[in-house]
């Protein structure tokens, strides 16, 4: 017979009871939940990547609706649960409704506590617990104005580093003289208190806040000592409180959370209570995992199974703040009975520090350096006697046994039982056999099926070390192919937070972004340049020193070191003033080759790269500016001959093709961008194999898109039919806008457009006139700081040290 | 008796950081490269593999991408990295405060 199971909160811990109940009990429980936060079941744990925008609430929610609707459990939204009737055994809500319940489920969770001093409750004044309070936080951030976050624990600067990348101006204001004094010790707070103020963000330690003050709002703070600290917004993260109240109300046994046994009853034994509003072995939890123990040991408890009971075990902090890597786990005071091993590297900014007792692990702090943290938290568990490697255990795994080992040996050489998840509490053996058991291939498997790197996700770097060591070659990291071997992130990624944080620099990228190398590859450099630069068109310095040869010196290099020059000839049309300067320059530098290319121009090859600046001097003085046959931008659009001569043509193919390669020329794009433009469908300019195409017809303009002819051959796709000339420029500047801003660095349009979808590419540049236009308007913007043609800038001197040689050496001295 | 003769070639910030310029000399270029941290090498200005010019490559860490095809080159040993075999000849500098100086006792043995 189905029980009726009631749940009153609907957070991380329940979620996570009921996942373990339909595995074990399918069908034994008819389930309601009552949830105050009108919403679904999400990873509160990444509410500060959501504040910092580098995840959306989507990309956060852990049951979406379908998954309440496919296990058959009513969820009420947006319902607090004002009163439990035991006697009665129901549940009543505060719209009133009322269910009844056979067992019932408390996870309340905690509040926020707000420090009661004046002025606590003025509007601007917000606690940070939900998306509420992230969605009211990044409405405040929108006004770019000052910020104070009261609380150096790890909410308060995850809060703090957030609402900084949203460009607010940032303090904390901590009352203990360092920082997140709970978990570290005053070495590691000054190392983070300083990385924290690199970030921009002011911190106060010592500030004892005395008010809030503010006229109808909040305007400042006041500390004990009088010093006002100006604010439009104050976040207090300053602790929170066991949700208990409900619980004392319906008479209950509490002390500072809900009072459980081992297997997380409460004095009525049809009530269960768990996560944070649970009080068991008289301590409360504040982190996952304990509360994911719980929620087995409930499930368990439900399902009618005697089995273990839970119990205490340490959990190791994290900071969630990227680029800021600290671990700390168990206990690390000061102790006559303790010795304590410690590393510090302050060029690296790097600081260990393990606490020991008889020989064992008992707490560990690591800033700047925390890979070894999963291994000393499996020393620490099992106790194990450290006496034998106590030399060389702060440097951690690789250096025991001899010769330091690689990171993947490092993971091999884990015991099976060694934890890899801490918020899950997954451990090694487990990840590897469920691979094997159910021949999982990808990283998002492995989260469905073990949990492992499923929530905060800083294992995510092991789990997919051991899915390498499982599968071999057959693993395909994540799909997501890293940049280049300096860093582990995909050209998307990358993207994305180039973007999220505001990165306008290369070596901003390769810090916040943790690069590998110190100054990257000839692989990322140019991409990240790239990026850079279409995402910051007036405010990012271009780096030559990341640019190819090619876009370097603006002239193709040549197999003899030699160098190709090709001006632009609008739509291929040219005259005998231009042929005549042409011909000119090619007798007075000595030209050895002059070609007709298969873009409608004229190229001239063999040309020393002494020779460059003077040779583009004169062309320059004929009109002549540079035809980027060396850039990843935009190339030629050919054309062919249109309605202005040819007895089939329809529109005026030259003059359109001209005029878009007069509106494009000079722009960026992630890969090189061919155009033409076709006067009928005989196509005599083939606009049907280019990145994009136009083949005009009477009634108008067919744009075509995503054709390829080279490496590749590949005809294009339709884009849509418009009516007029302006039409299609719009369209098609919209089009390379959308793929300038989304293209991974050498990907050509046809396989960014396979990539993203073609009609993904149509709904948004043919049916949203809005998207198309705002995509038109940021492409006209960055033509104002890109059309400049480089060979006129060279000409008048930049880059001189390019074209000559630093020194001759003669041969007199050199014989010396 | 080999001597070193340091030739005297300019001053480091002739050269931009991740870059590189050449010296002309009898027997071929020389390119000086300069790193992100301001470590200074020359090597000859012709890649092992079908000598293309490295002064024009891009400069990352202590090594070159070739600009023709992509070998990687140690600017400290003038080894071709990674999978790709070959070298090319070192040359030795002397930074002194602002100025550089390569040392010609090679050219100077074969000119002789
Ligand atoms: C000069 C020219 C050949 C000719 O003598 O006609 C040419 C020459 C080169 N092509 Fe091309 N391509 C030329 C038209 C083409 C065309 C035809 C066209 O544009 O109508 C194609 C096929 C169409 C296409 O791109 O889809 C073409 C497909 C390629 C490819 C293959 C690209 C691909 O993604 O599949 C490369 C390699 C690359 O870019 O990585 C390439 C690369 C090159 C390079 C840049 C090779 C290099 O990296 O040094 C050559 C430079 C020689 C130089 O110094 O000028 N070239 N190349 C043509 C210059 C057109 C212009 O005026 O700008
Ligand atoms: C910003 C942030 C970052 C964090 N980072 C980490 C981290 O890195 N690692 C880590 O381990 N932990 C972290 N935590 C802590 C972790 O999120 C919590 O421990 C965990 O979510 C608690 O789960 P829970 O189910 O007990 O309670 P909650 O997730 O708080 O769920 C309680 C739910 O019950 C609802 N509720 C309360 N009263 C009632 C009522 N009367 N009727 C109906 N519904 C009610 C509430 O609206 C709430 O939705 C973080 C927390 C925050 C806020
Ligand atoms: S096809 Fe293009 S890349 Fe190949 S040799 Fe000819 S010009 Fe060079
Ligand atoms: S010539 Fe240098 S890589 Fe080919």
């Amino acid at each position: 017979m189905t029980e009726k199971l009631v749940i009153i909160g609907n957070g991380m811990a329940p979620g996570r009871m009921l996942e373990h109940l339909f595995e074990k009990a399918p069908g034994q429980f008819d389930v309601t939940i009552f949830n105050a936060e009108p919403r679904v079941n999400y990873d509160r744990i990444m509410l500060s990547p959501v504040l910092s925008g580098e995840k959306t609430f989507e990309e956060i929610v852990i049951h979406g609706d379908g998954w309440y609707v496919a296990n058959g459990v009513t969820l009420y939204k947006g319902h607090k649960i004002v009163a439990i009737d035991r006697a009665a055994r129901t549940v009543t809500s505060d719209h009133g409704v009322t269910e009844s319940y056979d067992r019932l489920v408390i996870a309340t969770g905690s509040v926020p506590f707000i420090i009661p001093v004046p002025g606590h409750d003025l509007p601007g004044v917000l606690s940070y617990r939900d998306l509420d309070d992230v969605q009211a936080m990044l409405l405040a951030a929108q006004s770019r104005a000052k910020a104070v976050v009261i609380g150096g624990g790890l909410l308060g600067l995850e809060a703090a580093a957030g609402l900084s990348m949203q460009g607010m101006d940032v303090t904390v204001l901590h009352v203990m003289p360092t920082l997140m004094e709970r978990q570290l010790d005053p070495a590691a707070g000054y190392l983070l208190q300083k990385a924290v103020e690199e970030r921009g963000i002011k911190v106060m330690t010592k500030a004892n806040t005395k008010a809030i003050v503010g006229n109808g709002k909040v305007e400042g703070i006041e500390l004990a000592d009088g010093t006002i600290v100006p604010a439009t917004l104050v976040v207090m993260a300053v602790g929170i409180r066991p949700n208990a109240a409900l619980a004392k109300d319906a008479g209950l046994t509490v002390n500072r959370g809900i009072v459980v046994d081992a297997g997380m009853q409460t004095s009525d034994p049809d009530i269960f209570a768990l996560g944070e509003c649970a009080e068991v072995g008289g301590q409360v939890y504040g982190l996952v995992a304990p509360l994911y123990e719980m929620a087995r040991v409930t499930a368990a408890r439900l399902a009618g199974e005697e089995g273990t009971g839970f119990v205490h075990s340490d959990t190791p902090t994290k900071l969630k703040v990227t680029g800021i890597d600290l671990f700390s786990l168990g206990d690390f005071a000061d102790g006559d009975d303790r010795q304590e091993i410690v590393l510090r590297d302050a060029s690296a900014g790097v600081y260990k520090r393990l606490v020991l007792k008889d020989n064992r692990i008992i707490g560990t702090v690591l800033y700047g350096e925390t890979a070894d943290g999963a291994w000393f938290n499996d020393l620490k568990k099992k106790g194990t006697d450290i006496s034998e490697m106590r030399e060389t255990l702060i440097f951690g795994q690789a250096y025991q046994g001899g010769s330091p080992l690689d990171p993947m040996a490092a993971v091999a050489a884990l015991p099976d039982d060694a934890e890899i998840c801490g918020c899950n509490g997954v451990c090694k053996g487990k990840i590897t056999g469920t691979i094997t058991a159910r021949r999982l291939t990808s990283l998002d498997d492995v989260r469905a099926h073990t949990k492992a790197s499923a929530s905060c996700g800083s294992c995510t770097g092991l789990v997919e070390k051991l899915m390498v060591l499982t599968l071999g070659d057959t693993y395909n990291p994540a799909a997501v192919q890293p940049m280049c071997s300096c860093t582990t992130l995909g050209h998307d990624e990358v993207r994305r937070l180039i973007k999220a944080k505001g990165l306008k620099a290369i070596p901003a990228v390769m810090q916040e972004l943790e690069w590998k190398t110190s100054c990257g590859c000839a692989k990322c450099r140019p991409a990240l340049n790239y990026y850079l630069v279409a995402d910051w068109p007036d405010e990012y310095a271009d780096d030559y020193q990341s640019r190819f040869i090619n876009e370097r010196v603006h002239a193709n290099i040549q197999k003899d070191g030699t160098y190709s020059v090709v001006p632009r000839m609008w739509g291929g049309v040219t005259n005998s003033h231009e042929l005549r300067a042409i011909a000119d320059v090619v007798d007075k530098f000595d030209i050895p080759m002059v070609k007709v290319t298969g873009g409608q121009r004229i190229d001239m090859l063999g040309i020393r790269k002494e020779d460059l600046p003077a040779v583009w001097a004169d062309l320059g003085q004929a009109g002549f500016v540079s035809g980027h046959a060396y850039a990843k931008g935009l190339r030629t659009v050919k054309t062919c001959v249109g309605s202005d001569w040819c007895r089939f043509g329809t529109q005026d193919s030259t003059g359109l093709g001209i005029r878009i390669e007069k509106f494009m020329w000079g722009s960026w794009t992630p890969a090189k961008v061919k155009m033409a433009v076709s006067g009928c469908p005989r196509n005599c300019s083939e606009a049907t194999c280019k990145d994009v195409g136009v083949i005009c017809v009477d009634s108008g303009f067919e744009i075509h898109f995503a054709g390829a002819a080279g490496l590749d051959i590949k005809g294009t796709e339709v884009l849509g039919q418009v009516k007029t000339e302006d039409e299609a420029l719009e369209h098609i500047v919209a089009l390379t806008q959308m793929y300038r801003e989304q293209g991974r660095y050498l990907e050509r349009i046809y396989k960014w457009a396979k990539r993203v979808g073609l009609d993904e590419i149509r709904r948004q540049i043919m049916d949203d006139g809005e998207k198309r236009r705002a995509y038109y308007e940021r492409f006209v913007f960055s033509q104002k700081f890109a059309q400049v043609d480089p060979w006129s800038e060279r000409v008048s001197g930049k880059d001189k040290h390019e074209f000559r040689p630093m020194a001759s050496v003669g041969f007199a001295e050199a014989a010396e | 008796m080999s001597t070193m003769n340091w030739i005297a070639i300019g001053t480091i910030t002739d050269i931009p950081q991740r870059g590189a310029r050449c010296v002309a000399t009898p027997q071929g270029k020389i390119a000086v490269f300069r790193t992100a941290e301001d470590r200074v090498f020359a090597i000859e200005d012709h890649c092992p593999h079908k000598g293309g010019p490295l002064s024009q490559g891009i400069v990352h860490g202590a090594a070159v991408t070739c600009p023709l095809h992509n070998w990687v080159i140690s600017l400290e040993t003038g080894k071709a990295l990674g999978a790709d075999d070959g070298a090319v000849k070192t040359i030795p500098v002397r930074v002194d405060g602002e100025r550089l100086f390569i040392a010609l006792e090679a050219l100077a043995d074969r000119a002789a």
